[in-house]
């Protein structure tokens, strides 16, 4: 730490759980923050002048003048430009000792896992609901904390999904509602998606150092007529698709129809794949050849320890979590039993920005009746 | 009479109604919403099976999409 930000940070180092250490932390976390409106505004200021040292904005909106009632990072000379430029300029103002990335694109079910892979933590400003269903699935299918707040007129409500552990955006609305305003339509007082986008600062702050959200498995309202705050329970729901056996699908393919915000049935249909695959022959042929490749299984360990090609065991619902333990650098041969298993974790694998990425045919059923030699066997199939 | 809180106001009910039921009788019969009973979040698989009594607080959270 520089003797710049010794005396930057000076009111951080005397209070319990920061310190120095935590300082340190903060600084080698990673945060991104979809929309840079009324919520990414005072939360994006707040973590950059807390000296989180890598801050992620995307946004695909210009500012514009109706937005300075409530967006207080932009001012008049911003009008017209691209939000992600204009904030990190000011943000850079403030703090020039952090890396704030520019994303100045839609978040879609193309870019979503390939650009919150990279961050530690999210936090959902968006300003619909399309957008904060993409977010809870993407961040499901990363294991990354979801920080989300919504904002209506004078009310706000926030919350933390942790996937894996605690309910998530779909376990609390399972659909949107048919009809409902935004706040260009039915308005918003300005100062409460100030209010929420501080709290969702806080706490990615928390969850930045280490320490608990005290929002995990609670909903926070929050009413500025009145000026309450409200908590509610929030339990796993047993009929969430996410949520509720698992992990039940892996990519974001069903963001793909027009209905968004619609769960339908995730693609492990070979046919419609576009994942390359390998043949059994093939792959034993690199074997032999001992080139350069993972093959990664996929399986359950009890299957594994039936009979295994003596690949890497990272079972499908763990590879969310454990994708970090393959080689980027090289290139994957996923097997299962047969095809549905491995061809989900290619797709998935892909999507986080595995360049070469096959899956084994017919799997190891194939294998075993394809070329019949398999060294750990201890169970026929 | 049961009284109850009903998003935050009182309301009779002649008899224990299941949360299905309340719902059907203040007109909320569309999806998009979630519903809270003494500031817990209740599945909606499970509205047909929770009774409401005198006392509950109900809640029905409507999302909010602003940012």
């Amino acid at each position: 730490m520089t003797p710049e930000e010794t005396q930057r940070y000076s009111r951080h180092f005397s209070l319990p759980h920061l310190g120095v250490a935590g300082q340190k932390r903060l600084k080698r976390s990673k945060i991104l923050c979809i929309g840079a409106g009324g919520l990414g505004s005072p939360a994006l200021h707040y973590l950059c002048a807390a000296g989180v040292g890598t801050l992620g904005i995307i946004d695909h909106d210009r500012v514009e003048l109706s937005n300075l009632q409530r967006q207080i990072l932009y001012n008049v000379k911003d009008i017209g430009q691209l939000k992600t430029l204009a904030a990190k300029s000011r943000l850079l103002k403030q703090n020039p000792n952090i890396d704030i990335i520019a994303h100045p694109e839609k978040l879609t079910e193309k870019n979503a896992l390939s650009i919150i892979q990279d961050y530690d933590i999210v936090l959902d400003g968006t300003d619909n609901f399309n957008a904060r269903y993409l977010i809870n699935d993407a961040c499901c299918v990363l294991g990354k904390p979801n920080i989300y707040a919504g904002v209506f007129q004078f009310s706000g409500e926030c919350s933390v999904f942790m996937p894996n552990n605690g309910p998530c955006y779909r376990c609390l609305y399972d659909t949107p509602p048919s009809i409902s305003p935004n706040c260009s339509e039915a308005g918003v007082l300005g100062v409460v998606p100030g209010i929420m986008g501080t709290i969702q600062a806080t706490e990615a702050l928390k969850l930045a150092l280490g320490q608990c959200s005290s929002l995990v498995g609670k909903v926070l309202r929050f009413n500025a007529l009145n000026l309450t705050f409200e908590t509610f329970t929030l339990s796993a729901n047993p009929d969430c698709p996410l949520c509720s056996n698992g992990q039940s699908f892996y990519d974001l393919s069903h963001h793909h129809s027009q209905e968004l915000c619609t769960m339908t049935s995730l693609n492990n249909d070979a046919s419609t794949s576009t994942i390359e695959y390998i043949t059994p022959q093939a792959l034993k042929t690199l074997m032999e050849q001992n080139s350069d490749f993972i093959l990664l299984d996929v399986r359950e360990p009890e299957e594994y320890e039936e009979c295994n090609l003596a690949g890497l065991l990272i079972p499908l619902r763990e590879l969310n979590l454990r994708h970090h333990e393959l080689d980027k650098e090289k290139s994957i041969i996923v097997h299962c039993r047969m095809d549905g298993r491995s061809l989900q974790a290619a797709e998935f694998l892909c999507q986080i920005g595995f360049p070469t990425v096959k899956y084994l045919k017919g799997g190891i059923v194939a294998w075993a009746q394809e070329i019949g030699d398999m060294p750990n066997i201890s169970i026929p199939l | 009479m049961q009284i109850i809180l009903f998003n935050n106001v009182s309301l009779s009910m002649e008899r224990e109604l299941t949360l299905a039921e309340l719902l059907v009788q203040q007109g909320y019969e569309e999806n998009g919403f979630a519903v809270a009973v003494n500031q817990t979040f209740v599945p909606r698989s499970t509205y047909a099976s929770v009774c409401i009594r005198e006392g509950d607080k109900v809640d029905v959270i409507v999302p909010m999409q602003g940012g």
